[in-house]
């Protein structure tokens, strides 16, 4: 499919630049070149149709039915794909959980959505499908959806809501299972495609910085690493690569553009997918700075409990991966 | 006028609140503008993402920073 953008970046490279095909810096630059703008073109495209998506089915919608449709155990399925698909600044996890809450949308339900919701989003599926191609990016997405629903459910049947801060608690026990307004804009896909344009240029925007500095870290490893360096660390044998990886990577936080880069290179020079996929998740799906926001709903308790949880789904995830790769 | 900004301080609330107080300086608005950071508080608005405006008590705009055409609009109507 980007053939033509290969010749182009081997023309810049070798011909217009003139360096020799082979040398660090050449494959580097190439690599570089190639990402960069491979990447761009697929996230533009997926950021634009998830805000087609997004457009009809805003976050109220999404919250009315969660909570008012009988989803008979299905709802962490759907919570968990409607995590993909709406888009998450963190600083909105506080409103989000309480909106949730109040509508009467059951505990694991909502850790469903928040758990796959910075997992897998447009940006990470758009980088993945550039960096990995879509056969690893569907296992990829259909694992964090499975994840996310699964997580939710361990978690209902834990019943922490005891661990809920004090006034959130209060808002559970007046929850009315109370509906947002929702009212369907009165817009055809035509009229509303000027704003959601904007919104794909603003969010890529937003991630460009984090992107070219992970692809250029990226292709210097590419350039400058020999060709299975890490095995000799850590192949698949080491039993503990995967859950070393996944405690380092869950304080850190990184949004998925200036850390997938980094992650494919590795696996390139020998890290096993299922590891470096484990490390991705843990740094891009839990962070210290999301565990800050959550503490004005919930007790230290539930955060650790909700992020151990969390952690060891991650970890098998790796292992799975790592056996099926 | 009153005018609340809600956000807990992330990149976009501070985006809406310079967008929100270059407008109303630039258009001589008469209008107070006040920064609601803490969540109790934004909650009693029932929204679900943040940033949002909020004018006269009525949330106008919510999980988004509108561009500065359309603060004027609302500003102005």
């Amino acid at each position: 499919m980007f053939d033509w953008l290969q010749n182009i970046a081997d023309f810049l490279v070798f011909n217009a630049f003139g360096l020799v095909k082979g040398s660090h810096l050449a494959e580097a630059l190439n690599f570089f070149i190639y990402d960069t703008i491979k990447i761009l073109i697929l996230l533009f495209v997926i950021i634009f149709l998830m805000g087609i998506v997004n457009s009809y089915f805003p976050i109220e919608r999404v919250k009315n039915y969660l909570s008012r449709k009988k989803l008979y155990g299905l709802e962490y399925l759907m919570a968990s794909l409607f995590g993909t698909v709406t888009p998450f600044c963190s600083c909105s996890s506080v409103p989000l959980f309480i909106g949730f809450v109040s509508g009467g949308i059951p505990l694991g339900v909502t850790f469903a959505f928040l758990v796959t919701s910075p997992l897998v989003n447009e940006v990470a599926v758009g980088l993945f499908i550039g960096l990995f191609g879509i056969k690893t990016t569907v296992i990829y997405v259909v694992s964090g959806v499975l994840l996310g629903a699964i997580s939710g459910i361990i978690l209902q049947m834990f019943k922490l809501e005891k661990y809920l801060s004090t006034w959130v608690k209060e808002i559970l026990v007046k929850a009315q299972k109370d509906q947002n307004e929702f009212v369907q804009e009165k817009q055809t896909l035509k009229q509303r495609i000027p704003v959601i344009t904007t919104e794909a240029l603003k969010i890529i925007k937003g991630i460009l910085p984090y992107l070219v500095v992970g692809i250029a870290v990226g292709g210097l490893m590419h350039g400058y690493i020999p060709e299975g360096f890490f095995e000799q660390y850590m192949s698949k044998d080491n039993m503990f690569a995967v859950p070393i990886s996944t405690v380092l990577a869950v304080p850190m936080y990184s949004n998925a553009s200036g850390i997938l880069p980094v992650v494919q290179v590795l696996v390139a020079k020998g890290i096993p997918l299922g590891t470096a996929i484990a490390f991705m998740m843990g740094v891009v799906g839990l962070s210290l700075p999301e565990a800050m926001l959550l503490k004005k709903v919930m007790t230290w308790k539930l955060i650790s409990i909700f992020f151990g949880t969390v952690t060891v789904c991650i970890i098998i995830s790796g292992y799975l991966f790592n056996v099926i790769f | 006028m009153e005018i609340k900004i809600l956000g807990t301080g992330c990149p976009n609330c501070i985006t809406l609140e310079k967008r929100v107080r270059k407008v109303v300086e630039e258009n001589a608005i008469d209008a107070k503008i006040t920064i609601v950071k803490d969540i109790v508080d934004i909650m009693a608005y029932n929204i679900m993402s943040t940033p949002a405006l909020v004018i006269d008590e009525q949330v106008k705009i919510k999980g988004r920073v509108p561009k500065n055409e359309e603060i004027i609009n609302l500003l102005k109507s």
